[in-house]
């Protein structure tokens, strides 16, 4: 298939980009502008790899789940061999949608319209009365296909272009923070099998990419629960704090709350508890990982934003789904981590006190996500300021532009990387 | 209707408590609805469906009475910027119909009572539905209700639907609210934020 996209605008001219984003300030129509919009799924959502879902969603031959990258309805489907697939929810007949369930087990799937079938790979195998088509019954038609597909640790990623850069080129420094978080499974695997929250967000889907990475607003967003339950959190994001913020190229981004965890040195204290508290679990993870374990136990789970969808927040993951300029969907569910009883029940009951529409932490991201919105249709001043710690950035060992627990590296990053996609041919 | 008879606690007290419940919350006036809860409270907003173990699979709200306490004190702080302003609230509750009550001596349950809506069956623990004792008290009512609720804020106005299960116990002769599980009617699909009492 094609995946290109009718240029919604071609009329009118593109936007500089390269004025409007600039290394220490970024303009606020980018977070209002339809047309910008329009361009960012043909540029970014449509061309780039995305995050669309996880192989433990789909275990068994048959097995499909409905998906979404924007507004694209998509089918992720495994095959008879166990192969993953990416389809598109559209008939190739009369356009209608193949699939009204979200998940299931099938080997086909049959258009409700005209009875048209096909297979989970997205192959024509039927349709009725053959006799119309005047041929042996063969059509060279078929579903829509997401031309590329790629998985890391179970994290399925689809691109709609059919060439480019590959997916471990695209997720480059990022991929060891997913291989940091499937460490923490004695079996070495993530689940991403606990459901998923939806949270309707009018705000656009920037506003949250940034805010993932962002270790300036927990102290205030999050006052209130920091406050109530007394929350080590806090001292994490603090001015004092040893974390750092890292740019992982490629829009990627990490808040590394492991030089806090080392000062500690505490198993299990990044789960906010006590290796007494989980103690097979710690047994097991000695087991597997000898002398090693140690390290993995007291620094614990990544805080990365993975461009342009994926967030891993230690044990929740979030897929952001960008609907238009002014509006987004927030799907986020617990880790479950293969071999782990002991921690995935409480996993699951944090993830639901946290995050989702009523999340002790979520809601209020998603009020200031609402309110910047509004704010940005201000007139003045035009622009949003990028500036906090580029005076006092540095480089790492590994050659990644770090800065400290509350600077804006992260949103510099992200931004480097929009504007090359942004500005790139079409 | 015959399972009022069969109840303790008849159909209009229920409903004057169901109300009340109803403006505590529209009104956030948090201390009177945490009162309202027994020690053993659990408080569930499904997500997509409620034929789901809430103990394995994400729920929208599931808080026994700890995190009920938590989520009050959160709000108390003034500093939950998604009720700060708070939500301006009024919801209306219907059809409330008792799905299960204390059998009063020489009276059976109507197999109709019995086969209708069965309210709950992912109760951790497993418990079957309908009249049980509890350790702490007495014989719980199974109370079932429609409500729709209007939500004003600065974002815009949303319209919320559903259905709520109760269950009532009587303590030290006052009703109080065991357990509360709000199956929204678009549960399955992208909700807005939900932060005020539901």
């Amino acid at each position: 298939m094609t995946a290109t996209v009718r240029g919604t605008a071609a009329s009118m001219p593109r936007p500089d980009y390269a004025t409007l984003i600039q290394s220490d300030r970024v303009h606020g129509s980018l977070y209002t502008s339809e047309q910008i919009f329009a361009e960012e799924l043909e540029r970014i959502w449509y061309r780039t790899w995305v995050y669309i879902g996880h192989a433990s969603e789909v275990p068994e031959p048959g097995d499909y789940v409905r998906k979404s990258v924007g507004p694209q309805d998509l089918i992720m489907t495994r095959d008879r061999d166990g192969g993953l697939h990416v389809l598109l929810n559209r008939c190739a007949h009369r356009a209608n949608l193949v699939c009204e369930d979200a998940r299931g087990n099938s080997k086909s799937f049959r258009c409700p319209y005209h009875g048209w079938t096909y297979r989970n790979t997205g192959e024509l195998i039927g349709y009725p009365y053959r006799q119309g088509y005047e041929g042996n019954g063969k059509l060279d038609l078929a579903m829509g296909r997401v031309p590329r597909v790629d998985s890391y640790h179970g994290f399925v990623f689809g691109s709609f272009a059919a060439d480019g850069p590959t997916l471990a080129e695209h997720l480059g420094a990022a991929a060891g923070e997913i291989d940091r978080l499937a460490r923490l499974s004695p079996d070495g695997q993530v689940q991403l099998n606990a459901g998923w929250l939806k949270h309707r967000t009018r705000a656009n889907w920037k506003l949250l990419a940034e805010n993932e990475t962002d270790g300036y607003h927990p102290q205030f967003v999050h006052s209130s629960i920091f406050s109530v339950t007394g929350s080590p959190i806090a001292a994490l994001y603090s001015d004092k704090s040893s974390a750092v913020t890292r740019n992982l190229g490629n829009g990627h981004s990490e808040n590394d709350l492991r030089p806090e965890f080392r000062n500690f040195g505490e198993p299990m204290r990044w789960f906010g508890t006590t290796q007494a508290r989980v103690p097979d679990y710690v047994a097991r993870m000695r087991e597997v990982h000898g002398e090693a374990a140690e390290q993995i136990l007291v620094e614990g789970a990544p805080h990365v934003m993975i461009f342009p969808n994926l967030f891993i927040a230690e044990i929740q993951v979030f897929v952001i789904q960008p609907l238009s300029a002014g509006e987004c969907i927030q799907h986020s569910t617990a880790v479950q981590l293969k071999g782990a009883p002991e921690l995935n029940k409480r996993m699951v009951s944090q993830s639901i006190g946290s995050v989702g529409p009523a999340g002790m932490l979520l809601a209020d991201d998603t009020e200031m996500y609402e309110r910047n919105q509004r704010g940005v249709a201000m007139l003045q001043p035009e622009w949003l300021d990028l500036r906090r710690g580029l005076h006092r950035e540095r480089v790492d060992e590994r050659g990644l532009t770090i800065g400290t627990a509350t600077d804006e590296t992260a949103m510099r990053g992200f931004w480097s990387h929009y504007r090359t996609l942004m500005e790139a041919a079409a | 209707m015959t399972a009022v008879a069969v109840s303790e606690l008849d159909l209009r007290q229920i409903e004057q408590f169901l109300y009340r419940e109803a403006r505590y919350a529209d009104e956030h006036d948090y201390d009177a609805w945490e009162a309202l809860w027994t020690d053993d409270a659990l408080y569930w907003v499904p997500a997509g469906a409620d034929a789901v173990d809430p103990t394995s699979q994400m729920s929208v709200i599931y808080d026994n009475r700890s995190r009920i306490s938590t989520r009050l004190k959160q709000l108390r702080t003034g500093k939950r910027h998604s009720q700060s302003p708070p939500s301006s609230l009024r919801r209306v509750i219907s059809n409330v119909e008792v799905l299960s009550g204390e059998v009063l001596s020489g009276e059976v349950l109507s197999g109709e009572v019995l086969s209708g809506e069965v309210p709950d069956g992912q109760v951790p623990g497993g418990e079957v539905p309908g009249v049980e004792m509890r350790g702490g008290g007495g014989a719980e009512t199974i109370v079932g209700a429609n409500f729709m609720l209007a939500e004003s804020r600065a974002r815009g106005t949303e319209i919320w639907a559903g259905r709520t299960t109760y269950r009532l116990r009587v303590v030290d002769g006052e009703i109080r609210l065991a357990y509360k599980k709000v199956l929204l009617v678009n549960c399955d699909q992208p909700l807005p934020t939900l932060a005020f009492l539901i």
